[in-house]
């Protein structure tokens, strides 16, 4: 067993504090105010500092080691996700790399479609990815899909309408990116027959029709796209096109993406739970109150009580959130500690944020400083990737032996 | 590099006790809450594995394996999974042992680790909660003076409560505070002038462990009987030690409230298909999963020789919150059977509830 970081997670630590000190935090509250502004300068600088850095397109293939191997780049992700959270989650939501959509093609795509879809996020102008999946009629019960997909000679045909897609702006409209999206062949199938389609920027019949104006992580955009009669090659589809029931192609693989990406929600949320704790901790000790962990109870105030249980929520977020990539890095099947950490991260970090806002009083309250924009922030790790209890319910069954026919 | 899976010889520990909690500890445990007893023969047989004289080097008698108090860890909860009367009852023995081995003078350590390494069980206690509303750790009413011409000898006075075994131990550590406002811990031996012992407790929990108040009254004790200097590490050694019993309190309740749920007929279904129940299930587990991983970063640093002021406050608090929570919502499950003594669970969350007053009734 072993708390501490190795050298190389020291370092990712580090230097990923500095972009969040020196690149973020300055540009944090203009483009929460300004929302759907682009800051173009800390894209050019994160693009090119990231340019050749094929770590930041390996999220999501499971097993970043192979079995029983020392490897920690699940860990490293979550570790690098949490410090440039810290400087602001939306701009790091923002940030030009494949995100989402990566994360996709890792997990459901070919290596040939691996390096085809990707290789574009090592050189020449900012790229996004993103990914598609609710629509205006469904969130959490994605077999609803009704984006359809046909097959018409060597292309897909694409109609329907997607919501809620971060980067969908950015990928389809300011880049040569691309946006992954679910899609059904045949309706009456259910989920077997739902596909996951990589749809490049510029493909005619794809509109974004909306951004959403949100609560929080303001720099992010979030889009609505349309999608009408919008035609891409056929070798655009991840997995086999054949409606399978088993196996990881399908359905099942694309569910499998979230074993990776849930723990890096957790990451980013405490990322901003752990800047509020950060800036309660520093107000008070400016005004002479220490946390004294071992006062006697009767001597302990209400702040030192608060401010130890926002530490021990944390921590208690974050070390569920290691085991996960752990298991991950391993190789390991890590769907339930995928589960768990992004629900107690979820709550963890809304209630943590909550706390630090009433904790300061007038001041926290007040715009003037960015605890405000970060409860804000916060509130989002309990919703996407699966809402909080999305996330119990998949516990749930993991523990009790359920099936979803057996609890739903 | 972040590893928070245990090590494969602690793995092997963790299953032969917990299989022996399962077997043995459990199925003894209702009885012995309502007798006031744990059986004697399965202290013995508790012995006999080894869970105490492990820890000791061979130098002095033991088995010299892992003294780790991440081990330690492993060892209460699976123990405390069976039945936590039974398991401070049985690992007592390191409320004397994990003192000595950590603070002990080589004198002291050939002393006293010996008595622990025979065929036979010896219980250990150790003296630390006050009689008083306000009692802290950090600030002993219980003290320790200087006495004699020479200045070396120890004069304890004070109130003790919740001291275990004090009856039968032959040796008890007893903390107080010394002219210098540390914590000191002194050994006593059994039947020392100025210790009295009173009647046994009567406790909310606990019932199966004797326990009791202990009145120091102008107890002398020479010099040699003090362990080190600052014994406050043994204190948070203590609460390491506790509230991995407690993840075990909290883990029992969690697996019979699955299994309950798994079998009660309600509304044509099995409970556990509803909603209701089946989160307030996966809360329970994540909690229980949070409980252990905190307390074993709090392990960890104590392993690394760190203060580990922070940590193991942290652990203690978030662990002393969560067993209460998961063993009244394993009891809420239950429903009216919750409340029927024939079950478990309302045993486990009169115990749970003691984990925020507990001090130093156990050791890793």
């Amino acid at each position: 067993m072993d708390f501490s970081f190795s050298d190389a997670a020291k370092k990712r630590k580090e230097t990923m504090r500095f972009v969040a000190e020196h690149l973020m935090r300055p540009i944090s509250r203009q483009f929460d105010e300004q929302e759907h502004e682009n800051p173009w300068e800390f894209f050019n600088t994160m693009w090119e500092a990231s340019k050749g850095n094929r770590e930041a397109t390996k999220i999501g293939s499971s097993g970043n080691g192979k079995k029983g191997e020392a490897s920690e780049g699940t860990l490293l992700a979550c570790i690098q996700i949490e410090e440039l959270a810290w400087g602001d989650a939306g701009l790091y939501l923002s940030i030009p790399n494949p995100a989402l959509g990566g994360a996709a093609v890792n997990a459901a795509g070919t290596p040939e479609q691996r390096d085809r879809f990707l290789k574009h996020f090592y050189d020449g102008k900012p790229r996004w990815g993103a990914m598609a999946i609710t629509e205006p009629h469904f969130g959490s019960d994605s077999k609803q899909v009704a984006t359809t997909a046909r097959r018409d000679g060597d292309e897909w045909v694409l109609n329907g309408t997607k919501i809620f897609c971060t980067s969908g702006h950015r990928a389809l409209e300011l880049s040569d990116g691309f946006v992954v999206v679910w899609a059904t062949l045949d309706k009456t199938k259910g989920r077997p027959a739902i596909k996951s389609f990589v749809v490049p920027a510029g493909t005619p019949g794809v509109t974004v029709t909306k951004l959403e104006h949100k609560m929080g992580i303001r720099a992010s955009d979030t889009a609505q796209i349309t999608f009408e009669d919008a035609r891409i090659p056929a070798d655009n589809i991840l997995g086999t096109p054949d409606i399978v029931t088993q196996g990881v192609e399908g359905f099942k693989g694309v569910m499998a993406t979230f074993d990776a990406t849930r723990p890096i929600v957790a990451a980013s949320g405490i990322g901003v739970a752990q800047a509020a704790l950060d800036v309660v901790k520093q107000t008070l000790k400016d005004n002479g109150v220490e946390i004294r962990y071992e006062a006697p109870r009767h001597t302990m105030t209400v702040l030192e009580r608060e401010v130890m249980w926002m530490e021990s929520q944390l921590q208690a977020a974050r070390l569920l959130t290691y085991r996960a990539c752990n298991m991950m890095d391993r190789g390991e099947r890590n769907s339930r500690e995928a589960s768990m950490c992004k629900a107690k991260a979820g709550l963890a970090v809304t209630r943590i944020t909550q706390k630090a806002v009433e904790v300061l009083g007038p001041l926290g309250y007040s715009r003037k400083l960015l605890l405000e924009k970060w409860m804000r922030d916060a509130k989002i790790t309990d919703i996407y990737e699966g809402t909080q209890q999305i996330n119990q319910m998949i516990v749930a069954r993991s523990i009790l032996g359920y099936t979803s026919a057996e609890l739903n | 590099m972040i590893d928070l899976r245990l090590a494969d010889e602690q793995v092997q520990i963790q299953e032969s006790l917990r299989s022996f909690a399962a077997e043995k500890v459990r199925p003894a445990a209702h009885e012995a809450d309502e007798t006031g007893r744990v059986p004697d023969a399965l202290v013995a047989q508790a012995w006999e594995l080894g869970l105490v004289q492990g820890s000791i080097p061979e130098t002095y008698g033991g088995y010299g394996q892992s003294a780790s108090a991440i081990t330690g860890t492993v060892i209460a909860e699976a123990m405390a999974e069976g039945d936590l009367a039974f398991a401070l009852h049985a690992l007592s023995p390191r409320l004397v042992i994990d003192p000595v081995l950590h603070l002990g003078s080589e004198e002291q350590k050939k002393e006293i680790l010996p008595l622990y390494c025979g065929d036979r069980f010896v219980a250990g206690s150790a003296a630390v909660s006050e009689p008083r509303w306000n009692f802290s750790t950090t600030e002993l009413e219980t003290t320790a003076k200087r006495d004699g011409r020479d200045g070396k000898a120890y004069v304890l006075a004070g109130k003790k409560c919740l001291v275990p075994l004090a009856e039968e131990a032959p040796y008890m550590v007893v903390y107080a505070r010394d002219e210098q406002a540390k914590v000191g811990a002194f050994l006593v031996k059994a039947g020392t002038p100025g210790v009295e012992i009173h009647e046994r407790e009567k406790n909310l929990g606990l019932r199966a462990l004797p326990t009791y108040e202990v009145t120091l009254a102008d107890c002398r004790l020479p010099a040699t009987a003090r362990l080190g200097d600052d014994a406050s590490v043994l204190l948070r050694r203590a609460r390491v030690a506790q509230s991995a019993m407690a993840v075990g309190v909290a883990k029992a309740a969690l697996a019979y409230a699955i299994d309950y749920a798994k079998d009660r007929d309600a509304f044509g279904v099995k409970i556990a298909q509803k909603q209701a129940i089946a989160f307030m299930l996966a809360d329970m587990a994540i909690e229980v999963d949070a409980m252990r991983l905190l307390n074993w970063e709090a392990a960890w640093n104590l392993d690394q020789g760190n203060d580990s002021v922070r940590e193991v406050a942290l652990a203690r608090q978030y662990v002393a919150d969560g067993v209460m929570t998961v063993t009244d919502n394993g009891l809420q499950v239950l429903g009216g059977h919750g409340f029927i003594r024939e079950h478990p669970v309302e045993l486990w969350a009169r115990n749970g509830r003691g984990f925020a007053t507990f001090e130093g009734m156990a050791s890793v």
